[in-house]
């Protein structure tokens, strides 16, 4: 059987496995690395959104055979360690001061986007715009969206 | 319970009136100390059903659900630690809802903890609770509220009596905070020092007066949740990211109909060839795959060639179910015999919608020859284990159930069905399964809203409203899980669906008010067709009877001459109703001026010994009602939401506001976007880009949720209070805004299908294979 490496979440990581398989699924059933949630299967839910290379993915539509031994996937777990200082990373920080999180099922997904959104407007050299919140796709079953704008607004000052 | 009236004067509350009483409770034997409360008896005298006013206002579900957990109340144990803090098993379910947290927030009240000093988990299935295990209808903290109170105030004493001997000093004259007991002299012991001095050998009786809520510190104040730094980190655990040895990923290949099923697996040897595939059984609700991922059971499935038989609905859709709850339409009594008495009537449709949490149905079984574990997010766990123990065949004590917290519910683990489920394939298989059900099988074979249609006529003179009737006629909404437990879910599974309605019949009288001074209002329920997998969805009846409620009342203060606002203002009999509206017709600014093609709508909704208001501002104009959206649907946008909520005493107003949150947003869903399309003998919608909940898209940019202050001294419901009123103020803006009165909902329910249908055969779409071609 292939083995499959990658850089998880600060750390190379091996695992015998067949190349279609889905990342979500190395993560989750094979590494036991369970912060990224399946939602949905298909791309469209975005509960397991993901950083590769500080970009965010869904490892629900990328065969693990498609990374690269030098590809650096971060998931929830490992967030606060690419953020300088000590602690949790702004945006975690802003979740919780704003208690942002329902029943929390969707929030490392929302937290990964947010994150990657932030970074995505820093680098077209902007702020965050009502129209970059209208466009997250991510789906809260509980309906946190009020507070999750809040905070992704407070994290960005932040960050 | 001797319930004894304490000195009037300082007995009464700064609010509500509520006179202090003493309660009894239990030390009970442990190595450390353990209290309980005793409720048994002094349960207040209720009316029996009267004539006059609706039967909600005397006694609603709030109330049914806390007198039958009152004989049990004393089963319910506050531990106190060594470390010094304290632990609580908590016989309900927590899905988001927020009452882990509040529950902490009591007991630290009345013991006198930091709120991060209560530890409170989910208790096992303990059938021994009889009713007193089940989460539903909003009533947990009503229900849990004095029992907890009083455990801990045991608790409290005990600690004081213990250090009394440990300071030599009278408990009177020590002061207990913040987890250490002090005397006038400054010298102090902590709970931890004192967990094992103060536990008993055998149980003492202990009686206890609860702190005045005048005293109160935590009760009141906004807590942010117990589990935020879990959730926010990714510690927090689901049911899918537990570890049980040998539970390996499992799946269910399922029917192209709704509830179709299996005749036989016809590629067997080929399926366990697969990579990964390790068991394959055929169980009564398909075939199920036990896999190394849950990727090969999605391949496994999706090579899967199997006979089916054909579901009960094959063959029907929408049209057909609202024909047959046409027919089932009781006729409307008479109109009171006035020649100059007018009417104004509606009449609506309430399609299918799915209350799939985004934490799919899930449940981890370990079934052997002589016992069996199960762990799953469940609200009714002692249901599910006798549920369980029947179906494969053991001894309900030898079924051991766990209770996870779920990730969402809706209403949704009311039902155990991947518990049920997974039990049955574990024995099939004769291994531990970690079953999860796939996103397109819990929107398409889940629990649904039942369809249903509401009937109104409003007959007035001038301005005197003379009746108010209508007449709700639903697909049966399933209860046989009971209350939770054996008893009644066996009384509500007789057959014909007998025992059922019954049911129905009573969750709707319970649930079901009116608050405007009609003279004669009359409600009443019809259910019919138990073919559909359905459950009390998030606020069960309520959304739609409200919505069709408010949107007559609106027609009523057109025809009478009044704004929607003063029309309510002049005609609400509820007082709390009335605090509400006003509230958010200041705060939201009610009647200012509005563009056309966009409104503002108001509703009120009274519940869970709570009341509501909405005021919503809408956009319908075209340029918004078209703008695109990718894979999804845009369609009007609410732009700005004032909520108001009066919950009598509101344990944790932050909680409670986000919980308005979601019941806007499912309001909103509810009236505009979200529903389940019935086509040839199955639901269309098989994921969240079928299924248009409420996305960012569509949630209102400005957001104002008002927690009136303390009213009653009685904490009422949370969970659910937000929907009804949501739903019918956006549908009553929407109607204000367009100028035409919906008569069907969600609104885009007739409107083109926004996507194409997944297909049936094989039942889930691969997962796709371009992610990193989408990254950002």
């Amino acid at each position: 059987m292939p083995k499959q490496t990658f850089i998880l979440n600060g750390k190379p990581v091996t695992v015998n496995v067949s190349d279609d398989v889905r990342v979500l699924w190395v993560l989750r059933d094979l590494l036991g690395v369970t912060g990224a949630k399946y939602g949905c299967g298909i791309n469209v839910c975005k509960a397991c959104t993901s950083h590769i290379n500080g970009k965010a993915f869904n490892p629900c539509s990328v065969r693990v055979g498609d990374l690269s031994k030098d590809d650096e996937v971060t998931t929830i777990e490992g967030l606060a360690k690419t953020h300088r200082g000590k602690g949790l990373h702004p945006m975690q920080e802003a979740w919780l001061e704003l208690d942002v999180a329902q029943c929390g099922y969707c929030q490392p997904g929302q937290i990964m986007a947010a994150v990657a959104l932030v970074r995505k407007t820093r680098r077209e050299g902007r702020r965050i715009s009502e129209k970059d919140l209208d466009g997250i796709r991510n789906i809260c079953r509980c309906g946190t969206y009020p507070r999750i704008r809040e905070a992704i607004e407070r994290g960005a000052r932040r960050m | 319970m001797s319930v004894q009236e304490i000195d009037g004067a300082d007995g009464i509350d700064a609010i509500g009136g509520i006179g202090r009483r003493s309660f009894v409770g239990y030390v009970l034997a442990g190595t450390t100390l353990v209290a309980a409360a005793d409720l048994t008896l002094g349960a207040p005298a209720r009316a029996v059903v009267p004539s006059g006013p609706q039967v909600a206002e005397l006694y609603d579900l709030n109330d049914f659900i806390t007198d039958t957990c009152r004989p049990t109340a004393n089963l319910i144990t506050i531990t106190v630690r060594t470390d010094g803090t304290a632990h609580f098993a908590l016989p309900r379910s927590e899905n988001g809802q927020g009452i882990v947290t509040s529950t902490a927030m009591i007991i630290a009240e009345e013991l006198d903890l930091p709120v991060d000093k209560v530890e409170v988990t989910l208790a096992d299935a303990r059938p021994e609770l009889l009713f007193n295990q089940l989460t539903g209808g909003s009533t947990t903290t009503t229900s849990t509220y004095t029992p907890i109170r009083v455990a801990a105030a045991v608790a409290r004493n005990a600690l004081l009596d213990a250090a009394a001997v440990v300071l030599g000093d009278e408990a009177a004259n020590l002061v207990a905070k913040g987890g250490v007991i002090q005397n006038r002299a400054g010298d102090s012991v902590t709970y931890g020092e004192l967990a094992e001095a103060a536990a008993v050998t055998r149980p003492r009786r202990s009686e206890v007066t609860l702190k005045d809520t005048a005293a109160f510190r935590v009760i009141g104040t906004g807590q942010g949740r117990t589990d935020a730094r879990d959730a926010v980190t990714g510690r927090k655990t689901f049911t899918t990211d537990l570890e049980v040895k040998g539970a390996l990923p499992t799946m269910v290949c399922r029917a192209p109909t709704l509830n179709g099923t299996p005749q036989r697996l016809n590629n067997k040897a080929k399926i366990l060839r697969m990579p990964g595939v390790k068991n394959v059984a055929v169980v009564d609700t398909g075939v199920a795959v036990r896999a190394r991922t849950f990727g090969q059971c999605i391949d496994a499935i999706r090579a899967m060639d199997v006979d089916w038989n054909p579901g009960p609905v094959a063959g029907q859709s929408d049209e057909d179910i609202v024909r047959e709850l046409r027919a089932a339409e009781l006729p409307m009594a008479p109109v009171p015999d006035n020649p100059l008495a007018k009417t104004v009537e509606g009449d609506f449709v309430f399609y299918f919608r799915s209350n799939s949490a985004l934490d799919t149905n899930a449940a981890i079984a370990d079934v052997r020859r002589d016992r069996a574990e199960v762990w799953s997010a469940l609200k009714t766990p002692i249901a599910a284990q006798a549920a369980i123990a029947a179906a494969v065949g053991l001894p309900q004590a030898a079924v051991k159930v766990h209770a996870v917290q779920g990730g969402g519910s809706f209403g949704r683990r009311l039902f155990f069905d991947a518990a049920l489920e997974a039990a049955k394939i574990s024995k099939a298989m004769g291994k531990p399964v970690k079953l999860m059900w796939h996103r397109a099988d819990d929107a398409r074979v889940g629990r649904v809203h039942p369809m249903a249609t509401s009937k109104i006529r409003a007959t007035y003179l001038g301005h005197q409203l003379l009746a108010f009737q209508q007449s709700h006629t639903s697909v049966e909404t399933d209860y046989r899980h009971g209350l939770g437990e054996m008893l009644t879910a066996a009384g509500a599974s007789l057959p014909a669906g007998l025992g059922n309605l019954g049911f129905a019949e009573g969750i709707f009288a319970m649930t079901t008010l009116l608050p405007y001074d009609f003279a004669v209002k009359s409600q009443q329920l019809v259910e019919t067709d138990e073919r559909f997998n359905t459950g009390s969805m998030r606020n069960i009846y309520s959304p739609d009877v409200r919505t069709a409620g408010e949107l007559v009342i609106d027609r009523l203060a057109a025809a009478t001459g009044l704004s929607p606002y003063e029309f309510r203002r002049r005609h609400l009999s509820d007082e709390r109703a009335l605090g509400v509206l006003e509230a958010v017709a200041t705060a939201g600014r009610w009647g200012r001026a509005m563009r056309p093609g966009t409104a503002q709508g108001i509703a009120i909704h009274v519940e869970y010994k709570g009341a509501t208001a909405c005021l919503v501002e809408i956009d319908c104009r075209p340029r918004t009602t078209r703008r695109k959206i990718r894979a999804g649907v845009g369609g009007p946008r609410v732009t700005r939401v004032t909520f108001a909520v009066d919950a009598g005493l509101p344990i944790n107003p932050r909680g409670l506001e986000a919980q308005m949150h979601g019941g806007i947003n499912d309001g909103i869903a509810q009236a505009l976007t979200s529903s389940m399309h019935l086509r040839d003998g199955h639901f269309l919608e098989a994921s969240w880009d079928n299924y248009f909940y409420t996305r960012q898209w569509n949630t209102p940019p400005e957001v104002q949720v008002i927690v009136m202050p303390p009213t009653t001294g009685v904490p009422g419901g949370a969970g659910e209070a937000g929907v009804a009123a949501s739903m019918a103020a956006v549908a009553c803006a929407y109607a204000r805004a367009t100028g035409r009165m919906p008569t069907h909902f969600p609104i885009n329910h007739h409107d083109p299908l926004r996507f194409r249908p997944k297909p049936f055969v094989p039942p889930i779409p691969p997962s796709p294979v371009n992610g990193l071609k989408k990254t950002y």
